[in-house]
């Protein structure tokens, strides 16, 4: 996507548009500077934003400040409540409730960025080319999709998981990522068929663009916003199916630990412990809504015919 | 048309017979009833275990593809097989979805319609304070997972039972076994442990399609079609209803058809959490059990339902959208 698109450029008294020094005052604000300058306005997505950055550094300093590692047991402390010892209490085996969480969260937003920009990715290129060039690619891709629709993903995942036990989690993240595109995909085919007969399209078309290139500058960008709101919704969603799978014992393998096996093990003793539940379930439902938030915030950031920007 | 729907079938079949021979033998690799006989103490023969497994088709002891041709012989007469424990699994399947329905009828109707009123009514007044209630606490339920969400009403609903001294809420199950007392009782029962689930899909629903429709309905509003509607005289109300929605619900359809054939088995953690046998629930306990006719079973399900809401989500745009045609 280029970002020199940028809107109503105008030729001001004042610039010289052949080239030579431009004068400050009349620089014409590119798009992304005018994004920008909405998003900022967004307090809400701000504050998503800044309890985001926090979250990730409690996650990746905080073990460094902890007194115990997750892997390590307090055997004289079982089910203790939060204390200057433990600050979020033990589990039933000992486990520093603290250490654990803080892995879990580690999993959780990597797991999270990462599927979101593999799926949103497959699915803008895929949904994009299908409906752009219809005929056999559409109806290749569509298949694929359909197929992958069709294709049992939970009972997948949760068959092929516990395979990769003690291997790497990326392979985790390649499945999430997987079955999570098709649905987007399908809807960025249904605009991209309505976009192709627009006359700016069209125009392009005539005038000999390849069609990558009509789709990369044209279409793409008129269906940002979609895609952006998809991205974001893609990282909850994968945080969420994520600690989903691993609460079923099907995601994350032990030893290695996730928000879901935290929440998992708290579920039966909730009620008579609750800091089990309560610390993983609060930082798993903080992550997400702040990840939503800075989405909503992107959004109206990013869609010039939305009112609120002045 | 005829010829469309003809090919449209045949190549549905074709999908459908894909994922779950894939699920089969996907399944049959990875899974082996063996191990629920191995972990009894003790551990019966090697000989009854083989004759139990073969009476079932699901010995790991017969090649994968001899177990694979067996079950799909019986599919097509429309036989699934046996569970591992030797019972029908049409039987099983045709009691769970029974299960399924009653859980999830209601409650999908109820949510995705609140939703996309909430979602349109907020996109309407945005900015103004209604709006911000609305994507404010869709953004929370949004954010709550739903075994998070089914849990924290389990505590909350635990809390209530105890400062009332009595069970307000019952939410185990569908009904309480051993139940006495005439119809009316039979039926406060049954509405009593489906309040606190489908108050778990609801909120979920809710919050979903609202934020979709109104992300859709202020991609409309600011459009032409809406100005020109109101400025050839029609009320702001009829422009927005009549023009305005209607549009803006063309891609909140693709998620509806989806949202109500997925339902079946998206309730996995509703069923599973508050002990309803349906269909969700059966997805991950045939794992769990390493039931491969089941897993095969579920499969074959949920890959006919998607089917079915591609179907669906067609025939919205279709209605929805008049420059949509068949070709």
């Amino acid at each position: 996507m280029s970002t020199s698109e940028s809107i109503n450029v105008t030729i001001l008294p004042g610039t010289d548009p052949t080239g030579g020094a431009p004068i400050d005052e009349t620089r014409v604000p590119s798009r992304w500077g005018i994004v920008f300058a909405r998003f900022r306005r967004q307090k809400l997505a701000l504050l998503g934003f800044v309890i985001i950055i926090l979250l990730f550094l409690l996650a990746f300093v905080g073990p460094y400040f902890a007194k115990y590692d997750y892997t390590q047991h307090d055997f004289s402390a079982f089910l203790d409540p939060p204390s200057s010892k433990h600050w979020f209490g033990t589990t039933q085996t000992g486990g520093d409730l603290y250490a654990l969480t803080l892995r879990g969260m580690q999993k959780s937003l990597i797991i999270g960025l990462l599927v979101a920009v593999i799926s949103t990715g497959t699915a803008a290129i895929v949904g994009s080319f299908a409906g752009y060039f219809g005929g056999w690619t559409d109806r290749i891709l569509m298949w694929w999709v359909d197929l992958l629709l069709v294709l049992p993903s939970f009972l997948i995942t949760a068959i092929l998981s516990p395979t990769f036990r003690g291997k790497t989690w990326l392979f985790f993240v390649v499945i999430l990522a997987a079955f999570l595109w098709m649905v987007t995909a399908r809807i960025v085919r249904g605009m991209t068929i309505s976009l192709r007969e627009r006359e700016y399209v069209l125009a392009a078309r005539f005038m000999g663009v390849k069609g990558y290139r009509v789709i990369l500058r044209h279409v793409l960008p008129n269906i940002s916003s979609l895609l952006i709101i998809d991205a974001t919704i893609n990282v909850s969603a994968a945080i969420i199916s994520e600690s989903g799978l691993s609460y079923f014992g099907f995601g994350i393998q032990p030893p290695d630990v996730s928000l879901g096996t935290l929440i998992a093990d708290a579920t039966t003793d909730a009620t008579t412990y609750p800091w089990l539940f309560y610390f993983p379930a609060g930082m798993l439902v903080l992550i997400v809504l702040c990840v939503n938030l800075i989405g909503d915030g992107l959004r109206d950031a990013l869609d010039p015919q939305s009112g609120g920007s002045h | 048309v005829a010829k469309f729907l003809l090919r449209r079938l045949v190549n549905w079949v074709v999908l459908i017979a894909i994922a779950t021979s894939a699920a089969y033998i996907l399944a049959g690799l990875t899974l082996s009833p063996r191990a629920n006989y191995i972990q009894r103490n003790p551990p019966p023969p090697e000989r009854v275990v083989d004759a139990r497994l073969d009476e079932v088709n699901q010995n790991d002891k017969t090649p994968v593809l001899e177990r694979y041709w067996t079950w799909v012989k019986g599919v097509v007469h429309g036989d699934f097989g046996k569970t591992w424990d030797n019972n029908s699994i049409n039987a099983e399947m045709g009691r769970r979805i029974g299960v399924s329905l009653r859980l999830l009828l209601v409650a999908s109707v109820i949510g995705s319609i609140l939703g996309v009123l909430a979602g349109a009514w907020g996109a309407v007044r945005q900015y103004k304070f209604s709006d911000h209630a609305v994507t404010v606490s869709s953004f929370v339920v949004l954010s709550i997972p739903v075994f998070v969400l089914a849990i924290a009403l389990e505590i909350v609903a635990v809390s209530i039972n105890n400062h009332a001294g009595h069970r307000i809420f019952v939410y185990t199950g569908e009904t309480t076994p051993g139940l006495q007392g005439d119809f009316w009782a039979h039926l406060w029962d049954r509405i009593n442990h489906l309040i606190l689930p489908s108050l778990t899909l609801i909120l979920g629903e809710i919050a979903f399609f609202s934020r979709y429709q109104r992300s859709a309905m202020l991609d409309v509003l600011n459009a032409d079609f809406v100005r020109t509607a109101q400025a050839k005289g029609l009320r702001r109300r009829s422009a927005l209803l009549r023009h305005a929605l209607r549009t803006a619900l063309i891609p909140s359809a693709t998620l509806f058809a989806y949202n109500i054939a997925l339902l079946f088995v998206g309730a996995t953690f509703t069923e599973k959490i508050f002990g309803w046998h349906g269909m969700g629930e059966w997805l991950v306990d045939s794992i769990n059990e390493n039931d491969i006719n089941a897993v095969a079973a579920v499969s074959c399900f949920t890959a006919l339902l998607v089917l079915v809401a591609g179907l669906l989500s067609d025939v919205f745009y279709a209605w929805l959208d008049p420059r949509i045609r068949i070709n």
